[in-house]
């Protein structure tokens, strides 16, 4: 009984650990954000849309599971948060092995686990000594650095290259768990919304995706915005000039565009859209009395302002109309387009009879029936009209996102180290025969890419015996001291 | 018998290479005439022409050897390879220097950039992996998007402003060098269970279901009447027509349905007759299948020309709308690719029903495949992940979000998972062969629903893509 208790957790550990689980566990992920592609999501698409794309009982399955909505349900969460335990759990698992074998290689072999070797060769030589001192110059030109292995009764060579490429996979899945990790703090702590400033506004209250409103420790300003075109009309660059208020004092400022977002405490503000309001910014008339005592001049006027014309007589825009329609009568806004505007201008004189002041109604154009036009002191002018331009900030906090780059930057590293960076070794050992001669065994292993490993390793062999050739006829015998003395 | 053979090849070789050489240079000088009527030779429209011409050759040529095997013709094959690839380049540069901008930013200058990839990775694999017959599967493809190419716009359209920035560009990039190896390892793992000795019926319930599947992608636009909807194209604007931005209006052609559903019946039929015989144990229902699916090419074929005559410049009417709206081949590439790929794939599989010794001679041998195959998805897998990390970083820029989950990203994110399983299996399972040829094919069914399918069947931000 008590051995089943002691084994649960290793039978556990064993599981979650398994590559298996990892790969039914990726599976599942996939199956899931499949599913979240397929199904119309919750916060993107319409309520109405919802409704008429399925039928009410299959949305009430759906939102009950959670499938409206995949990728923020709890559930695909926690299938996260398993997949990165998984990862995890894999890695402890196997890395004790691989940093043995990275701490401590294998470097003094013998001819049984050469004979094993994918590639190995053998090269008769007239004795040890001369044999090892050839490999070690054939590896030395080659441009590798032998290594002098020394047992008690045996002197072999050990070569190798890029043992950091063994431990590259375990980069890879640290990169992957910061990854995660980044997102995990940006899906908990961070947040986006929209803010949208007219010329000259400033406001802190963002509109967030789930409909609520968030206020800032601070307010942004637009003191201008603009757009650029192509020839033909289309939209070329979206700018807009923020400033940054903390405590009603300039922070920050700069003019931002799409692509180039500004960054104040930790938040980004991103051009994501700009247009029309459909509302008047500033009118320019030309106001002309009309008995002719005194010259024309241009005013400028806001909506709702009103300004004098003389000492007695005043002027107030009270409407304007982007795009008007007469009914019966009435002026309707037909759409907001500026396509066909009209403004409504109220006069106001004194009334001599009336001991009063009195206004009249002025449009611009002249409405027929509705405008008093020909009673009014002035004549109006419309000269230009400037239409309010708003800006659209996309506002995100993502206090995760340098993880993430970081986690990105790692795995570039790592797969580049998986792939393309091969852990090589060679070991080269002196064998003895039962007739008294030698041979030297070389043999060579390698991670990755076996078959270029497979010609270098040919090209060692070569080298070597090229290098044993030019020592047998520039040298005479030495002893085997010499080289063991070293 | 085996020596008449030997001794009839050198004679149908020169054939082939003269009559291909000779339309070649009838189609250059019919171009050329119509160049010195228009005065400019170095146009755009000239050099993908050009491009267009050298790959058909190159194309035939590489069918040629794939079939009869006389190796003159893979010498000649490279060689108007290189030469339409010269062209090509030429229209990529063109376009590029026209444009201001590298030419990936819309399903036209995609596939301009593609087709390079795709006729510089076959050189490329020819030259160095000496894997030769692989022209006679990407030429056709190229041909194919170079005909696609001269359906869909020309003109350059500016950029708005979210697609300007350079990180978008080294997105595409990566993109399309990572789908191209993909590509690359699809073929290979092809080759493979050739070369394995899988059953030609099992290639046969393949291409069957690879059929079905497109027929019925194209049936998602089934309209209850037996219509087929396409988008409505605006002839002037030379784009697709949209009722609100990024909604599509779709025109209804009517009949084309109905058409659709018989031939996704014709190539079902195969797969059908396959299963019975694999019940049944009766290899006489495999040649019956295999008559069938003679038949579903046939009836394929048919179904591609008259959705030419019919989305060719036709005007319907739509459910949305009131009114006649007009159509394009343009505003449907995806279902044309559909219907061509469809065609291509049961071609291919009468190439491997008559000549399977042929081209088991000519393949290199199942191991060296197996190799290679893990091999480019070793390339690929480090360009897929750059690829999702600089759109990542682009949409940062753009939307205030690296990652948003729309489909195509969801998708991407799938590719990738798809082949880390693959790498995982094979590195810590050891899984060969078979199974990872199996994997490998996978991963890129998942690359082209990626590609093509979430553009066409879901909808998301990636709209211009």
């Amino acid at each position: 009984m008590a051995l089943s208790f002691r084994s649960t957790p290793r039978k556990i550990w064993h599981t979650i650990s398994a590559v298996k689980t990892g790969v039914v566990l990726i599976l599942l992920a996939v199956v899931f954000s499949a599913a979240g592609t397929v199904i119309l999501q919750r916060p993107m698409t319409d309520p109405e849309e919802m409704q008429r794309a399925y039928s009410p009982r299959m949305l009430h399955i759906l939102d009950a599971a959670g499938l409206t909505d995949v990728f923020h349900t709890r559930w695909f969460i926690a299938l996260m948060v398993l997949v990165s335990l998984s990862i995890i759990a894999a890695s402890i698992d196997r890395f004790p092995n691989s940093w043995r074998f990275f701490a401590r290689p294998y470097k003094s072999a013998d001819e049984n686990f050469l004979r094993v070797l994918p590639s190995y060769a053998k090269i008769p030589v007239p004795d040890e000594e001369r044999g090892l001192m050839a490999a070690e110059r054939a590896f030395r030109k080659l441009g590798w650095k032998a290594e002098r292995i020394v047992r008690s009764n045996s002197f072999s060579l050990f070569v190798e290259r890029h043992r950091i490429s063994e431990m590259a996979v375990y980069v890879v899945h640290a990169s992957l768990l910061l990854i995660f990790l980044g997102g995990i703090v940006d899906a908990v702590y961070g947040w986006r919304g929209f803010l949208m400033l007219t010329q000259g506004q400033q406001s802190n209250s963002v509109a967030l995706r789930e409909g609520a409103t968030r206020n800032l420790p601070f307010a942004v300003r637009c003191d201008a915005a603009g757009e650029e075109t192509y020839t033909d009309g289309s939209p070329k660059r979206w700018w807009s000039k923020l400033v940054v208020l903390q405590n009603g004092r300039e922070a920050q400022r700069k003019e931002i565009s799409v692509n180039d977002p500004l960054v104040y405490g930790g938040l980004r503000f991103y051009q994501a859209s700009y247009g029309s309001t459909g509302k008047l910014a500033q009118l320019t008339l030309t106001a002309t009395p009309s008995n002719g005592t005194v010259g024309a001049r241009d005013i400028n006027l806001a909506l709702g302002q009103t300004m004098a014309l003389d000492s007695e007589t005043s002027v107030q825009l009270a409407e304007f109309i982007p795009d008007y329609i007469v009914v019966d009568g009435h002026v309707y806004t037909r759409t907001s387009d500026v396509a066909n505007p009209a403004v409504h201008l109220v006069v106001t004189s004194p009334n001599a009879k009336a001991k009063t002041n009195s206004s009249v109604s002025v449009w611009l154009p002249e409405i027929p029936g509705l405008g008093e036009n020909q009673q009014s002191p002035y004549n109006f002018e419309a000269k230009d009209l400037k239409i309010g331009y708003f800006t659209g900030l996309q506002v995100a906090y993502e206090p995760g996102q340098w993880t993430v780059w970081a986690g990105v930057i790692l795995m570039g590293i790592g797969l580049t180290f998986v792939f393309y960076v091969v852990h090589s070794r060679f070991w080269v050992v002196p064998v003895r025969d039962g007739l008294g001669g030698v041979t030297l065994w070389v043999g060579g292993s390698a991670n990755r890419n076996r078959d270029a490993f497979e010609q270098r390793f040919q090209k060692v062999v070569e080298k070597i015996k090229e290098e044993l050739h030019a020592e047998l006829q520039t040298r005479p015998r030495r002893t085997e001291a010499t080289f063991a003395g070293k | 018998m085996a020596r008449a053979k030997t001794e009839q090849q050198p004679a149908t070789g020169a054939t082939l290479i003269s009559m291909v050489g000779l339309s070649v240079a009838f189609l250059l000088f019919m171009a050329f005439l119509n160049v010195v009527k228009q005065g400019n030779i170095l146009s755009e429209a000239n050099l993908l022409f050009a491009a267009l011409i050298f790959y058909a050759g190159a194309g035939a040529l590489y069918l040629g050897f794939g079939v009869t095997g006389t190796e003159s013709y893979v010498k000649f094959a490279s060689l108007a390879t290189w030469a339409g690839l010269l062209a090509n380049t030429g229209a990529v540069v063109h376009r590029w220097y026209q444009a201001g901008h590298p030419p990936f930013a819309s399903v036209y200058e995609m596939l301009l950039s593609f087709v390079w990839t795709l006729a510089a990775l076959t050189l490329i694999a020819e030259k160095r992996y000496g894997v030769k017959v692989i022209g006679t599967v990407t030429m056709p493809i190229a041909i194919v998007g170079v005909v696609l190419m001269q359906l869909l716009r020309t003109d350059v359209k500016p950029l708005v402003p979210a697609l300007q920035s350079t990180w978008l560009h080294v997105h595409v990039t990566l993109a399309m060098l990572a789908y191209a190896a993909c590509a690359l390892s699809f073929a290979l793992a092809m080759m493979f269970l050739i070369q394995d000795r899988v059953k030609t019926e099992t290639f046969l319930a393949a291409t069957s279901l690879f059929a079905v599947g497109i027929y019925a992608a194209i049936l998602t636009r089934f309209e209850n009447w037996g219509g087929l909807s396409v988008t409505a194209w605006d002839a002037q604007e030379k784009s697709e027509m949209f009722l609100s931005r990024g909604v599509r209006l779709f025109v209804t052609i009517p009949d084309l349905g109905w058409l659709m559903l018989i031939v996704l019946v014709a190539v079902a039929a195969p797969f059908a007759l396959y299963v019975i015989a694999r019940i049944k144990k009766n290899d006489a229902f495999i040649v019956t299948a295999n008559r069938a699916l003679f038949v579903s090419i046939l009836l394929q074929a048919l179904a591609l020309i008259f959705f030419f005559l019919r989305a060719q410049n036709g005007s319907y009417s739509s459910l949305d709308a009131e009114g006649l709206y007009a159509t394009n081949l343009a505003a449907s590439p995806f279902i044309l690719s559909g219907l061509i790929g469809g065609i291509f794939a049961s071609l291919l599989y009468l190439l491997l029903l008559w000549r399977r010794p042929d081209l088991e001679r000519l393949l290199p041998d199942a191991d060296t495949l197996d190799r290679i195959t893990y091999k480019t998805i070793g390339i690929a897998f480090p360009l897929l992940t750059l690829m999702i990390a600089a759109g990542a970083y682009w949409a940062n820029r753009t939307w205030g979000s690296y990652w948003n989950w729309d489909p195509k990203e969801t998708w991407a994110a799938i590719t990738w998972l798809v082949y880390a399983g693959y790498l995982h299996m094979r590195i810590t399972r050891g899984w060969r062969g078979r199974r990872a040829a199996y994997f490998a094919i996978l991963g890129f069914a998942i690359v082209m629903f990626t590609f093509f399918g979430v553009t066409y069947l879901l909808p998301g931000l990636h709209s211009y893509a």
